[in-house]
């Protein structure tokens, strides 16, 4: 579904992806993990197609990036660190909004189902902005799932949400997939990953150092070995 | 996912131009219902643009003749200088919760993106225009109801608007955006101002058409130009 080859990206003078190489199957749930400034983000933006990568090839679904850019686009969902959400808007009115940028047909039932999945059906009508973090978190995993999309790009989804808000996301990315859609997540919490990816991606200097299946390794485990692969590198 | 959520729903796939014209609309929607909210915009505007008409209708203290010499000069003082704090403020609420990253994953030309945007800004600035034109004309004791000068202000505004959302995108980007703005934004629209002060004098003076028509004509080809260099240029300028 995802395949990556000497992907290479620079900041200024400061190189972040060193000729790094990933593919992902359909149906695949892979965590990306790694140190601060590693380049889980930048991986994560070059395969949005919110950012160009200086050398490399990226397919997604079969598309090129980025001269096949709106057919990937059509079937990305992302998550970010912020909710990518007007906050002058209503949670309906959001999704209302992107749905018409994504032309997805019978909106206003896919609406009522999505706000259902995420538990905001009684906060439809609420300004986003007057909404918690975990909140807007849940309704941007809906903004995501919106138009059904085969792959789900996550930067950190867990990040500033209470028990209950990660309780609410992780039953959320279950379900996604449950569906066999193809997840790549990042995250620092190697608790949550372990709970929920089938495949543990370790990426340290630009490149992905290590990968292990979950079936390969016990989730008390998995700590031990990204810190002898993170110090290793 | 649970079955009921994957009924009856799927995303078409429209022709291109269905599509395009779909997302200039949300977009304008989604501005127009977000400021209805919240009026920031346009209250930020009005009062700006009643303030200067003010000062300078306290500061000048023009006799009848003066005024009508300095009319088109100070109402397109007023608009650009209201129009910058529009613009900025239109860009940054796209800036504010990474809203700008969810427009560009969307996935339709990006240029209607830029064509939603423009065209909200320019209703904003025309609502603030309909509202300042009328109060201008009661303080000043000067008809501006005049048809040349409504088309010369809505020529005027079209290529301000056209350069200013395409400039506040690349500024917003930056971390001085609010600074950036102003000063990429008027070198470029100087021959705008220039064309519009000019047309607009012409017709508060009852100048005759043909020496007003040049300036109509540079105002036409500068929103023909910059709308379609915005046009090919707006996917490079989100770029990261």
């Amino acid at each position: 579904m995802i395949k990556v080859r000497r992907l290479v990206k620079r900041y200024g003078s400061k190189p972040v992806l060193r000729g790094l190489d990933f593919d992902v199957l359909s149906g695949e749930f892979v965590a990306l993990l790694g140190p601060n400034g590693v380049g889980k983000t930048t991986l994560l933006r070059i395969l949005a197609s919110l950012s160009k990568p200086m050398s490399g090839e990226v397919f997604i679904a079969g598309f090129r990036l980025p001269s096949q850019a709106a057919a990937v686009r059509r079937r990305l969902g992302v998550v970010s660190h912020q909710p990518l959400l007007y906050g002058d808007l209503t949670a309906e009115e959001n999704l209302r909004f992107y749905g018409r940028m994504y032309s997805v047909s019978n909106l206003e039932n896919r609406i009522d189902k999505v706000l259902a999945l995420i538990g905001l059906s009684r906060r439809r009508r609420d300004l986003v902005r007057t909404f918690s973090r975990g909140m807007q978190q849940r309704l941007a995993i809906g903004r995501a799932v919106l138009h059904d999309p085969e792959v789900m790009l996550l930067d950190e989804p867990h990040t500033g949400l209470d028990q209950d808000a990660c309780a609410m996301l992780n039953h959320v990315l279950g379900e996604v997939a449950a569906r066999g859609r193809t997840v790549v997540m990042t995250s620092h919490d190697l608790s949550v990953a372990g709970n929920l990816a089938t495949r543990f991606d370790i990426l340290s200097h630009g490149k992905i150092a290590a990968s292990v299946q979950r079936s390969e390794i016990d989730p008390d485990g998995l700590m031990a070995y990204y810190r002898k692969i993170v110090n290793e590198v | 996912m649970s079955d009921n959520l994957r009924d009856s729903y799927q995303v078409t796939n429209p022709r291109p131009l269905t599509n395009f014209f779909h997302a200039v609309w949300a977009v304008v929607w989604k501005d127009i219902s977000a400021e209805l909210r919240s009026r920031e915009l346009i209250s930020a505007m009005f009062v700006f643009s009643l303030l200067v008409i003010l000062i300078f209708n306290f500061a000048l203290e023009l006799d009848a003749r003066a005024r009508e010499n300095v009319t088109a000069g100070v109402i397109w003082v007023t608009f650009a200088f209201a129009g910058t704090l529009g613009l900025n403020r239109s860009m940054s609420m796209e800036k504010d919760r990474g809203c700008l990253d969810g427009l560009l994953l969307a996935p339709v030309d990006r240029s209607a993106i830029y064509f939603g945007k423009a065209i909200g800004n320019l209703i904003f600035m025309f609502l603030v225009e309909i509202i300042v034109l009328p109060i201008y004309t009661v303080l000043y004791n000067v008809n501006l109801f005049v048809p040349g000068l409504i088309i010369t202000i809505i020529l005027g505004s079209l290529g301000y608007v056209a350069v200013g959302t395409l400039l506040s995108t690349m500024a917003i980007q930056a971390r001085t955006r609010d600074i950036l703005l102003p000063i990429l934004l008027f070198p470029l629209v100087i021959p705008v101002l220039l064309a519009a002060v000019k047309a607009s004098s012409g017709f508060l003076q009852g100048v005759s058409y043909d020496e007003i028509s040049p300036w109509l004509n540079i105002l036409i080809v500068y929103d023909v130009i910059f709308t379609a260099i915005a046009y090919m240029v707006f996917d490079y300028v989100v770029e990261e």
